[in-house]
């Protein structure tokens, strides 16, 4: 069989391609020099008392910029939909376009359904009015909906992310794989990496280890702040003083060696992230008991059953997630004991664990100083005063009037700490912490193809821009959310 | 302000001391010790071989007992051991078993400043972590150099004319350069300059540009002695490139709030040009807040410098980090974290004194 090209039968339009990127790239230049220079733009009174601006050379220039950027967008389109009808007719464009064709359906669908909705989604709604917003947010949908289908139902992948196949080590993009079975998918879309694994397959697979840790690990890390950082901010004094010293004593340590005193198998076995699992994870479970009890307080028959319900499901979750094999912490020195298997119904891997944790506890503090000084602005309003005055407890102010006001900022740097998170992640693949060697995940994948940088990249770069594309992607998201919030 | 200088000197210390009382705790666990004693005894030692090699210098004491031995307030450990032929030999921490005994000090700490011994690189940590500073120094300055100019220039000119297409453009290059860590950049780099089979290089050559086989080296060894713009560039590059988009986007949203300043109006109105209301009336103005943010980015800058001298093998301080966690070289740790910590507290304190500086209306009691 022969080696697949790169676009394979729409070739004709690499053409056009390459001319309007190559136009668009030097009218941008262009822009932006005579921007510099040019006299800024001259308004002219018409006859009829109207003002007009003349377009001038710059007019030109945008209206060149404009016109090849739809080109551009034009051609990319054509070049994914036939790519999803003729498959790996469209060379290897054509094959990942369709083998992605869940996610595009599922993006298509978001899309119109967000659109058509905008106006009764709140804040969500309101990003479908920024273009910026529009286009993080699709970055961010596509990497969440890929990690979601490659790696739950095992759509979208061609090969399985860990067998290797003879004959496949390092082999170019498009490489037909050899001996192939007629089920079996016939080529290697983005070729072997060195131990001859399919590198699209390991690329998708990764997407969810990513997809999995950072959200999760960025939520943590926000339970932590908040439930830290309200009190500080509100009550200041002693305790504002001790906590902002541990939070700026962590923020002191360089990160990556904090991850090396950290994520080592030696500190696995003394069972410290098995502590810092049990006092991170609890803070989920006092933030909402708290929250409710705060609320309710005044009405104790809603107040008991419901904590009883709310605070028994989430100590239940706790339970599962901090214990494995019936113990909170297992060294080889002694044991402490936690639920009883039958009833764990989730054991949390080992090495996920020690990134996770690591990583919450990297990230927390900064949570709590953003947190402290929202508290510290937010205390000294009106609406504050007023609910002293009506005689609310401490909690609830500071849950229910504070909090809520402080949403804006604190969703904005949600988004961009998500993505600091997936750089975090990046960083431990990166430097061969944590996760398992042959683990499909970003960081470790640049890691291990790295060592033959120079003479194959594309088991690299996949990964590479991958991780920028969906960092990018959040940016662009907090941007837009940021924008749309300052507008209200 | 010096009452707060020493308030903050104060509070510094004691951030130190913490920090590294945790880095000696985490280093001097049990299995970080037994992975200590084999790295440097050897990996087929027994249990009891293990203990007694431990015991023998000094490991096995109590945690602030060592910890005030290696402050230097507490004597340094001492050992006896008789040997084959009946004679006693005495080491200890502060001296060899060759010293004269008058000569052997009693206490042998930071404070008296002695910094230890690299077991990893088998030399003295003082010597090894001055010599790796300054090839970071070296680094780090060019990183300067190259990173405030270009950051400053991007911010200025994106927000001297808020919501333009130059905005625009240059706010989307400093969100993908704040988008982009640095080990992607770093192999991005690798793969497009440098790589002999892949990116422009083999182009150029083919073409006959350039006499070598790649534009760029993708490996920075050499320049630690003796850096050229080919084999120290993209080090330089990729960290700045990380570290700028965010120095550029504070600027850019102090520049757009000076423009927006009623001076600036009164200026305009005044008939003043464009070009002169940016440089005379709003510049100095708009790089006050940037100020705080290019010194608070310093520490930042760490922990690229650590990836880009992992990845472009790079002997500064970053690598050195690198090797001494993955040898558990607890002396070398120890002096590193003590740098490190006294390197991240000082810019902050340089950009708060900075800070009130440059901003008349900020006045500290």
């Amino acid at each position: 069989m022969e080696p697949l090209t790169w676009t394979g039968s729409l070739s004709f339009l690499n053409l056009f391609f390459g001319l309007a990127v190559g136009i668009f790239a030097v009218m941008v230049v262009v822009q932006i020099i005579t921007s510099l220079f040019a006299k800024e733009q001259t308004i002219h009174i018409r006859s009829d008392g109207t003002a007009a601006t003349s377009a001038g050379i710059g007019g030109l220039i945008s209206f060149a910029v404009k016109v090849t950027f739809v080109a551009i967008l034009a051609i990319v389109m054509i070049y994914l939909l036939a790519g999803v009808v003729m498959g790996t007719k469209a060379g290897i464009f054509g094959g990942m376009a369709q083998q992605l064709t869940p996610v595009w359906v599922g993006m298509v669908f978001t899309f119109m359904a967000s659109i058509k909705f905008k106006r009764s989604l709140g804040l969500y709604g309101k990003l479908f009015d920024s273009t910026v917003g529009m286009i993080g947010f699709a970055l961010v949908l596509f990497w969440v909906l890929a990690g979601v289908m490659a790696g739950v139902f095992d759509m979208i992948i061609t090969h399985d992310s860990l067998s290797q196949a003879s004959g496949m080590k390092n082999k170019l993009p498009g490489t037909p794989l050899r001996g192939a079975e007629d089920n079996e998918f016939q080529w290697y879309l983005l070729g072997g990496d060195n131990l001859a694994r399919d590198v699209f397959s390991r690329l998708f697979k990764g997407a969810w280890t990513v997809v999995l840790i950072a959200p999760f690990a960025t939520i943590f890390a926000f339970m932590v702040g908040i439930t830290l950082g309200l009190p500080a901010g509100y009550y200041g004094g002693r305790l504002d003083t001790f906590l902002s010293f541990v939070a700026n004593l962590i923020l002191a340590f360089p990160v990556i060696l904090l991850f090396y005193l950290l994520v080592t198998p030696e500190i696995v076995a003394t069972g410290i992230p098995n502590y810092m699992a049990a006092v991170l994870f609890v803070f989920p479970v006092i933030f909402f008991g708290v929250l409710l009890n705060s609320r309710y307080h005044t009405q104790p028959k809603v107040r008991t059953p419901l904590l009883i319900v709310v605070l028994g499901a989430l100590a239940w979750i706790y339970l599962a997630l901090i214990s494995n094999n019936g113990n909170i912490i297992s060294t080889k020195e002694y044991n402490i004991w936690g639920l009883p298997e039958f009833l764990d119904f989730y054991d949390m891997d080992p090495s996920i664990l020690v990134v996770f944790v690591s990583v919450v506890f990297v990230n927390a503090p900064t949570v709590f100083r953003i947190v402290r000084g929202l508290a510290l602005d937010i205390k000294t309003r009106d609406y504050v005063a007023a609910a002293q005055t009506r005689g609310e407890g401490p909690w609830y102010i500071m849950l229910w009037e504070i909090l809520p006001n402080a949403r804006g900022p604190l969703i904005v740097d949600f988004c961009l700490r998500i993505g600091y998170t997936t750089i975090l992640l990046g960083t431990l693949g990166f430097f061969g912490l944590g996760l398992e060697s042959e683990s499909p995940d970003w960081g470790t994948t640049i890691n291990t193809g790295r060592t033959l940088i120079r003479a194959y990249v594309h088991p690299l770069l996949p990964p590479a821009v991958s991780l920028l594309t969906l960092v990018l992607g959040l940016n662009l998201l907090a941007d837009g959310l940021r924008e749309e919030s300052l507008r209200d | 302000m010096g009452t707060f200088i020493i308030r903050r000197l104060g509070q510094m210390l004691l951030t130190a001391l913490c920090l590294t009382f945790i880095v000696f705790f985490m280093t001097n666990l049990t299995p970080n010790l037994e992975k200590l004693a084999k790295t440097q005894g050897n990996f087929r030692m027994s249990d009891e071989a293990v203990n007694s090699w431990l015991s023998d210098r000094g490991y096995l004491a109590p945690l602030p007992y060592k910890f005030g031995q290696w402050v230097g307030v507490v004597p340094g450990w001492t050992n006896e051991k008789t040997d084959n032929d009946g004679q006693t030999i005495v080491t200890g921490r502060c001296f060899l078993a060759a010293t004269p005994v008058e000569d052997r000090a009693r206490f042998c700490g930071v404070l008296q400043g002695f910094w230890g011994y690299s077991s990893v690189f088998k030399t003295d940590v003082d010597a090894l972590v001055a010599k790796r500073l300054s090839a970071t120094g070296k680094l780090m300055g060019f990183v300067l150099l190259l990173m405030v100019p270009m950051a400053l220039i991007v911010g200025i000119l994106a927000g001297m004319r808020e919501g333009s297409n130059l905005d625009r453009t240059l706010s989307t290059f400093s969100i993908a350069s704040t988008a982009t860590p640095e080990y992607v950049s770093g192999v991005i780099f690798i793969a497009l300059l440098a790589s002999s089979k892949f990116g422009i290089s083999p182009i150029l050559a083919d073409w006959g540009w350039i006499d070598t086989k790649t534009l760029f080296l993708g490996s920075a060894k050499k320049a630690v002695d003796d850096a050229t713009f080919r084999n120290f560039f993209l080090p330089v590059l990729t960290i700045s490139l990380y570290g700028m988009g965010y120095i550029a986007r504070m600027t850019r949203a102090s520049m757009a709030e000076v423009m927006t300043a009623q001076y600036i109006r009164t200026a305009r109105l005044k008939g003043v040009s464009f070009r002169n209301v940016v440089m005379k009336h709003a510049l100095r103005n708009a790089l006050i807040a940037p100020f705080t943010v290019i010194m608070l980015q310093v520490p930042w800058l760490l922990n690229g410098v650590v990836i880009v001298e992992y990845l472009f093998a790079y002997d500064g301080f970053g690598r050195l980090l690198v090797e001494a966690a993955r040898g558990n070289d607890i002396e070398l740790l120890m002096a590193i974290s003590v740098v490190s910590v006294i390197l991240v507290l000082l810019t902050q304190l340089i950009s708060d004194i900075g800070y009130v500086f440059l901003n008349p209306r900020i006045r500290i009691s």
